[in-house]
This record gives C-alpha cells, sequence and structure tokens, in this order.
C-alpha cells in the first residue's frame, strides 16, 4: 500500500510532468526526431556547360540532369542555373536565362516536322522522312532568302510585334531584333 | 551528411533544449536596394530552384508581380515611388521575403513541435511535414511573411535555401542577381560589405544609407542596405522598428507556464476529488422513476 508520503510525492511529479508537457495530453506526440531538411537535389546529376542562346550576351550555363549518363537511364534535364567559370556572366543569370528550365520542357516546343499545304491554314505532322523529300525537291521553298532584315532595340513591344508580322509575311527569313543588335 | 552546418538551435513547441555545443558560421544574405534594378531574376530562381511554379496572374497596373507573396513565390520585389525632394523622383525596389531573424516570433508562436527550426547558422526553416495549418507563425511574424497554402493548409516561406547552404552553396536567388544587388556569406563579412556601400552612397549624397538589421528581433540574416535608412517605411512598409508582438510575447512566455500548471491542478483536483467523494452514481429509483413517466 502507498504511504501519504509516497502518495503525495507520486501526485507532484505526475502534476509536475503534465504541466510540462501539456502538449502530450492533448495528443502531440514529443518523440519526433528533429526537423530534417530538404536534401541537396543535385547531389549526383550530371552537370552540363552549355551557353545560352537567347541573345547576344552568351551566358555559360550549368544544366543537371538525371541519370549518371548510365546506357539504361536516359537524362532528363531537372535544374539549369548560372555557370560560375564562364568570364561574361560569374554564375549569374537575368530572369529569362533563370527561368531556361521552362523552355526545355515547354509544351509548345516544336518536336518533329510539320507541314502546312499551300492555301492551308494548319500544320499537320509529317514524318522525317516525308520532310526530307520534300526539302530536296524544293516543294516547301517559298521564302525570300536574298534579303535580311535589321529593326532596333529601342521599339517598344507594338512596333516589335508589328515589324515582326510585316517581315514574315514578306517571307523574309533573316530577321534579327532587340538585344541581339 | 549535409546536415553538418545546419545544427538545430532551436525548435518550435519543443521544451527540451536542441544539442548546442557545436557553432557554426553565421551566414547573412546582403541586399543593396541601391544597386537593384527590378528585373526579378531572384523571383525565378526561386521559382526553379524550390520546383513552385505559382498560377500565371493578371496586371494590376504595377511592376509588382505577383502583388504579394504567396505559398508559391516565396520572394517577391516591391517597387516603390518616392518623391524625397521636390522634383527628385526615387524608385525604390525592395526585395521582400523572410528576414530570418535571430528571435523568430514565427519560431515562438508555433504549437506544432518540430514544424519550425533555427539553425545554429542563422537560418530559420519551416518543416511542412510537421506544420498543423494553424496560421499563428503569421501572425508572430513582425515582417507579414508566412502564407497558408490552400492546396495542403500548410505554411510556406523563403527558406533561404537551406539545402543549398548546407553544402556550401548560396541561395538560388544570390547566384542569378545579374547586378550583384544580391551577396551572401558570413554575416560578419556581409556587415562589412554593407558599410562600404555605405561610404560610397554617402559619397554620393545618400546622407542617410544604413544597414537594416533590426535589434528588436535580434538582429536579421536578410539584411539591407537602404539609402534613407532613416524612414524604412518608404520602402513599401518595411517596419521601422519590428518587434514580435505583444500578444504572442505574453501568451507564449508568460501565461504560457500558468496555463499548464493550471491544466496539471484540474487534473490533480479531479483525481482528489475521485479519492475523496467518489464517483457520481446514479441511484436505481431515479431511473425507475424515468421509466416511469
Amino acid at each position: 500500500m502507498l504511504s501519504r508520503r509516497q502518495f503525495l510525492q507520486f501526485s507532484a511529479v505526475s502534476a509536475a510532468g503534465l504541466s510540462t508537457s501539456s502538449l502530450g495530453i492533448l495528443g502531440f506526440s514529443a518523440t519526433q526526431v528533429l526537423a530534417e531538411v530538404r536534401q541537396y537535389k543535385l547531389e549526383r546529376t550530371t552537370e552540363t556547360r552549355n551557353t545560352c542562346p537567347y541573345c547576344s550576351v552568351g551566358c555559360g550555363l550549368l544544366m543537371y540532369s538525371l541519370g549518371d549518363k548510365a546506357k539504361n537511364a536516359p537524362a532528363e534535364i531537372i535544374h539549369i542555373e548560372g555557370d560560375p567559370d564562364h568570364p561574361v556572366n560569374r554564375g549569374t543569370l537575368c530572369p529569362k536565362g533563370a527561368g531556361l528550365l521552362d523552355f526545355v520542357h515547354s509544351p509548345n516546343r516544336l518536336k518533329y516536322p510539320e507541314y502546312r499545304a499551300p492555301g492551308s491554314d494548319k500544320f499537320v505532322r509529317i514524318s522525317w522522312d516525308d520532310f526530307i523529300a520534300k526539302n530536296a525537291d524544293g516543294t516547301t521553298v517559298n521564302r525570300w532568302l536574298s534579303t535580311g532584315f535589321l529593326a532596333a532595340s529601342a521599339s517598344s513591344n507594338e512596333s516589335g510585334y508589328l515589324t515582326h508580322k510585316v517581315v514574315r509575311s514578306l517571307g523574309i527569313l533573316a530577321f534579327d531584333n532587340q538585344a541581339r543588335v | 551528411m549535409a546536415l553538418q552546418s545546419l545544427d538545430i538551435t532551436s525548435r518550435s513547441a519543443t521544451t527540451t533544449p536542441s544539442p548546442g555545443v557545436r557553432q557554426t558560421q553565421k551566414v547573412a544574405k546582403l541586399i543593396d536596394i541601391s544597386k537593384c534594378i527590378g528585373c526579378k531574376a531572384c523571383q525565378v530562381a526561386c521559382m526553379e530552384w524550390n520546383d513552385l511554379r505559382d498560377e500565371i496572374g493578371t496586371n494590376h497596373g504595377v511592376y509588382d508581380n505577383p502583388l504579394d507573396l504567396t505559398d508559391k513565390s516565396w520572394t517577391v520585389m516591391r517597387f516603390s515611388e518616392v518623391e524625397l525632394e521636390k522634383g527628385k523622383l526615387e524608385w525604390l525596389i525592395r526585395k521582400d521575403g523572410c528576414m530570418h531573424c535571430a528571435d523568430p516570433g514565427c519560431l515562438k508562436a508555433c504549437p506544432a513541435p518540430g514544424a519550425i527550426v533555427q539553425y545554429s547558422n542563422g537560418i530559420v526553416d519551416f518543416h511542412e511535414e510537421h506544420c498543423i495549418g494553424c496560421g499563428y507563425c503569421i501572425t508572430g511574424c513582425p515582417f507579414n511573411i508566412p502564407r497558408l497554402s490552400k492546396k495542403d493548409d500548410k505554411v510556406y516561406k523563403c527558406t533561404l535555401c537551406s539545402d543549398r547552404v548546407s553544402v556550401g552553396m548560396e541561395p538560388a536567388c544570390v547566384k542569378t542577381c545579374p547586378t550583384g544587388a544580391l551577396v551572401f556569406g558570413s554575416k560578419e563579412d556581409m556587415i562589412q560589405h554593407a558599410e562600404e556601400r555605405i561610404v560610397d552612397l554617402k559619397s554620393r549624397g545618400y546622407n542617410n544609407a544604413g544597414l537594416y538589421d533590426p535589434p528588436g528581433v535580434g538582429g536579421t540574416h536578410v539584411m539591407y542596405v537602404l539609402q534613407h535608412a532613416d524612414q524604412p517605411q518608404i520602402y513599401n512598409g518595411l517596419p521601422k522598428d519590428p518587434q514580435i508582438s505583444l500578444l504572442v510575447e505574453l501568451w507564449k512566455g508568460v501565461l504560457k507556464p500558468i496555463m499548464s500548471l493550471g491544466l496539471g491542478l484540474v487534473a490533480l483536483t479531479g483525481f482528489f476529488h475521485y479519492v475523496t467523494v467518489g464517483p457520481n452514481e446514479v441511484k436505481e429509483d431515479a431511473n425507475e422513476n424515468q421509466h416511469g413517466r
């Protein structure tokens, strides 16, 4: 049997225990281990150097892809950042360059040849064989190749849009604008 | 492994102290507002690194895009047009985001054990797996930074790229910044860098240039170089003397042990009541009377 003294000691200890772990009674377990940080995601990815093609500054890029180049694991780019060893940008990138990953994975990317027949208003997918055959016999050549067009870098968005429409509707292929000038 | 530089010094809603013998290098991000051109490369780099893609918003007629921090936009540029001297317009662009306070109000207010942690290098990190979505950290934050996600009811904010810093790299926003307005390093070096910048700014006529490292929250691990440090509120409402809300301090400070004691006393009283008076027994005839009706 408990003596009166033992009983009081027991009660005091339980009260102290309850008050320090009041969260315990409310259902929060104190047994959770230390918080775990998000792991560094590039640990064993393949790093590939490249140059950003989107303006004439030509910043150096580091492209990180899943897979270690093993035969059975095709690579997939998961991250792009600036190349610190590149003399042009020394690791920095502009907002366009910083978002290049979404260019790579854009659903609007052209991944196969398409053909728009004369008078048609839509492109249809064709095979690579058809594409090469059409190019070889010159049927798709309807372009003004002898002339180029250079537009100013200080144009507004609207005049840039109009310039693009005019030049392209004339069939001119060699057309350059904005930061590349 | 990678946790070597991420020793935890304090943990939300935890009474037992964290291991605190080892001391790692205190780090800091310095944002030099006088160098920022508002290109938002930091916003893009942040989303890209952290695998976030915010919803495409609408144009609000201002450069701020998105208009406010969200659960997916952990940093935003805030543009203010200020005319301190007549005819001299200044375009002040402040990169907003978590300040990583040395005395974090969010961590103090958080009731979920381990949902908010502070590393010994100064980074305050949210561990969303333990987050219960109560939003108390939003009340606790003097800078109004954390954002509750409608998708999963968890709170998100800038982590200062703790995953990059843990392996010795700089945060994604700092790396991408084309003008060098963002720099990252040890807090000591950043303060020194800021001092050099302030000397330069003062020589250019910004007599009130200074460092923003508010002592009210114990200093921060994200600091600003301000051209007008005497009035930080012109930088889109940057608080002049940020403090953790008195309510949070009271509630998590003085009142918490009293409440815990109260809870203990209730349990104790209940026990004594049970021992001295006993359970409340229903008499059989009371039951019969009920059936009789």
